[in-house]
């Protein structure tokens, strides 16, 4: 599977958010979108999910234009995984999961035989067979992910996105969530992710994509990507990135306070 | 759990017991005493040749006061909560009522304009009835212009659109004879099914029936926009029609059954609570629960009220005195679940 986006443009009122924003991502890998806060990361993820509408530019799935599909055919495309969220009603968990199906039943259907395995097997998949017959919203943050992420291959589409599946999650959590993602992605997923953690991006992501004031500033490799200088002048603040001899992976730390980084002077 | 699945279906089952004798003992009850023996003999005289052992008022009181008054409190009270549960879901709020929408505030203002303009009985029940579909109509109307946020834009158009409506029932209150109009006003927007005849039976519930319908069929997927609008849209849901269809539902529900008995509050509001502690979330076994429970519900408070005093108590003052208490009650016990 494919994603396309060719100079997306969009606006809140005549606020422009995103700025000709162009990139392609195929199937079998895990991005990390990283960006600050307004940087657009968000906004990109509504226009491909369909929420925004009004959007100029475009957004081919499948080499189809996402506007040519119907709420039912994109939802086969893309699914969509939120921000660990309290549901107001407490399901449980593995009807959560069997309501990924809704795309491939029929508008008074309701889910049977056939959909509760597919949901069991989902959650296997996982590995949180266990938590079946628990109630949703008394999970923790982490296992709330988890359950989303069983509900999106439920619901049998190949591009996941998800919005800052870490952000709220302990340490081991992370950890964990990112695990899963990136098993999904080598099973053939194309898993796209925001985050606002570099080292996500350095430890898990196949890409990393970043975005400031509305563009893609770049797509690659993270350990090439995301250089000192890059992130200092993402985030403003003095950065440190060193290289773990053992493993070869790159680390980032926080470097000297007062430290001159990008145009921008950090005095705490 | 299968086992939570199987203790859910057994409470809905027996909830469907206690309604039938919630029903069935509605007749027995008032001021005219109707034994059991005889209430199953008159109504099987109706299908089966039973020789008449019994006065012809008892046929009377049966057929043409308490059938329709019981029909119509059972209806009533499940249209009500059933639109209330409905409601909660699509607006992800369990504090949400059926007459959010202005459905009521709208049907109040309708009847109190028909009994100032000294309309007939019918006349007021059906001007009731088309202000609180319009009050609706103007609010999905308003709130269709609202960019982005269309449901908060519903919530508050409705707000807006029943303080609208009920600073013109004050007005047209002001307006009225006191003498005569205002206390028939006044009296019509406490509640009361003391007046329910069998015209009224065949003018609200076909409507309530219908709709019924559209969000019964519906209803798996109002456990997905429940979750929210973003989320059931990524799984392929069509949010703005699911949601027409359920607040098309509900107004329809809630005017029908405003029209015709006045203002009873609380009932969309408390009952699906009830339902959910008994049978849980899922709309699958909540929807019809509320139905059977919101019926049960309404027939025991009319009984009341019209048992505990020799002058009927309205029972929208009723189901207030039973709803508030019972609502604090839940805040107390489960307040971080609600």
């Amino acid at each position: 599977m494919e994603l396309m986006i060719k100079d997306l443009e969009f606006s809140y009122q005549k606020h422009p958010v995103l700025k000709r924003a162009s990139f392609t991502l195929k199937g079998g890998q895990l991005i990390c979108v990283l960006g600050k806060n307004g940087a657009g990361k968000s906004t990109l993820f509504r226009c491909i999910l369909g929420f925004l509408k009004g959007f100029q530019g475009t957004i081919l799935i499948d080499e189809i234009r996402q506007n040519d599909y119907s709420e039912r055919e994109l939802a086969k495309k893309i699914a969509y995984i939120p921000q660990n969220h309290n549901s107001v009603f407490g399901y449980p968990v593995i009807d959560m999961v069997m309501m990924g199906t809704a795309a491939s039943l029929s508008l008074f259907g309701s889910p049977g035989k056939r959909e509760r395995e597919k949901a069991l097997a989902a959650l296997k998949i996982i590995g949180i067979e266990g938590l079946k017959d628990r109630i949703y919203s008394q999970l923790s943050g982490g296992e709330q992910q988890l359950v989303l992420i069983a509900r999106a291959i439920t619901q049998e589409a190949r591009i996941l996105l998800l919005d800052e599946p870490c952000a709220s999650l302990d340490y081991g959590n992370q950890i964990r969530v990112m695990r899963e993602l990136k098993s999904l992605s080598e099973k053939g997923y194309l898993v796209v992710m925001s985050t606002h953690n570099p080292e996500h991006a350095f430890y898990f992501a196949h890409q990393a994509m970043v975005m400031m004031e509305g563009r893609v500033k770049v797509l690659g490799e993270p350990s090439k990507v995301l250089t000192k200088e890059l992130l200092e002048t993402l985030y403003q603040v003095s950065i440190d990135i060193y290289k773990d001899e053992g493993s070869g992976r790159k680390i980032c730390m926080p470097g000297e306070e007062n430290q001159i980084c990008g145009n921008y002077t950090t005095v705490l | 759990m299968e086992d939570r699945e199987k203790r859910y279906n057994n409470r809905l089952f027996i909830i469907g017991g206690f309604f039938v004798v919630c029903f069935f003992c509605s007749f027995l009850l008032g001021r005219y005493p109707v034994y059991p023996a005889t209430l199953v003999k008159v109504l099987l005289s109706r299908f089966f040749p039973i020789e008449v052992t019994w006065p012809s008022q008892v046929e009377t009181v049966i057929f043409n006061v308490r059938l329709p008054r019981v029909l119509m409190a059972a209806l009533i009270g499940a249209g009500l909560s059933f639109a209330g549960a409905a409601y909660q879901g699509i607006f992800k709020n369990p504090m949400v009522s059926p007459d959010v929408l202005g459905a009521s505030s709208g049907a109040g203002f309708g009847a109190a304009l028909g009994l100032f303009l000294s309309f007939g009985y019918g006349g007021v029940s059906l001007c009731a009835f088309i202000f609180g579909l319009s009050a609706v109509g103007i609010v999905c109307i308003v709130s269709s212009r609202v960019p982005y946020n269309q449901v908060l834009g519903l919530v508050l158009s409705g707000i807006m659109v029943s303080s609208l409506a009920n600073a013109a029932v004050s007005f047209i209150k002001l307006v009225a004879d006191p003498t005569n109009t205002l206390p028939v006003i006044t009296y019509w927007l406490m509640g009361s099914l003391a007046s329910i005849r069998q015209k009224d039976v065949f003018f609200a519930a076909p409507w309530i029936l219908f709709g019924i319908i559209p969000i019964y069929l519906l209803r798996w997927r109002i456990n997905i926009l429940s979750l929210g609008d973003e989320e059931a849209r990524s799984m392929g849901i069509h949010t703005g029609r699911l949601r027409l269809a359920v607040v098309l539902g509900a107004t329809l529900i809630t005017s029908a059954s405003v029209s015709v008995s006045g203002l009873i509050g609380w009932v969309g509001l408390v009952v699906p609570h009830l339902a959910r502690m008994l049978v849980g979330s899922d709309y699958r076994r909540l929807l019809p629960a509320s139905l059977l429970l919101g019926g049960s519900f309404l027939l025991i408070v009319d009984n009341v009220a019209r048992l505990i005093t020799t002058s009927e108590i309205p029972i929208g003052i009723l189901t207030a005195f039973v709803g508030a208490p019972f609502f604090l009650y839940l805040i107390l016990k489960e307040g971080n679940r609600l």
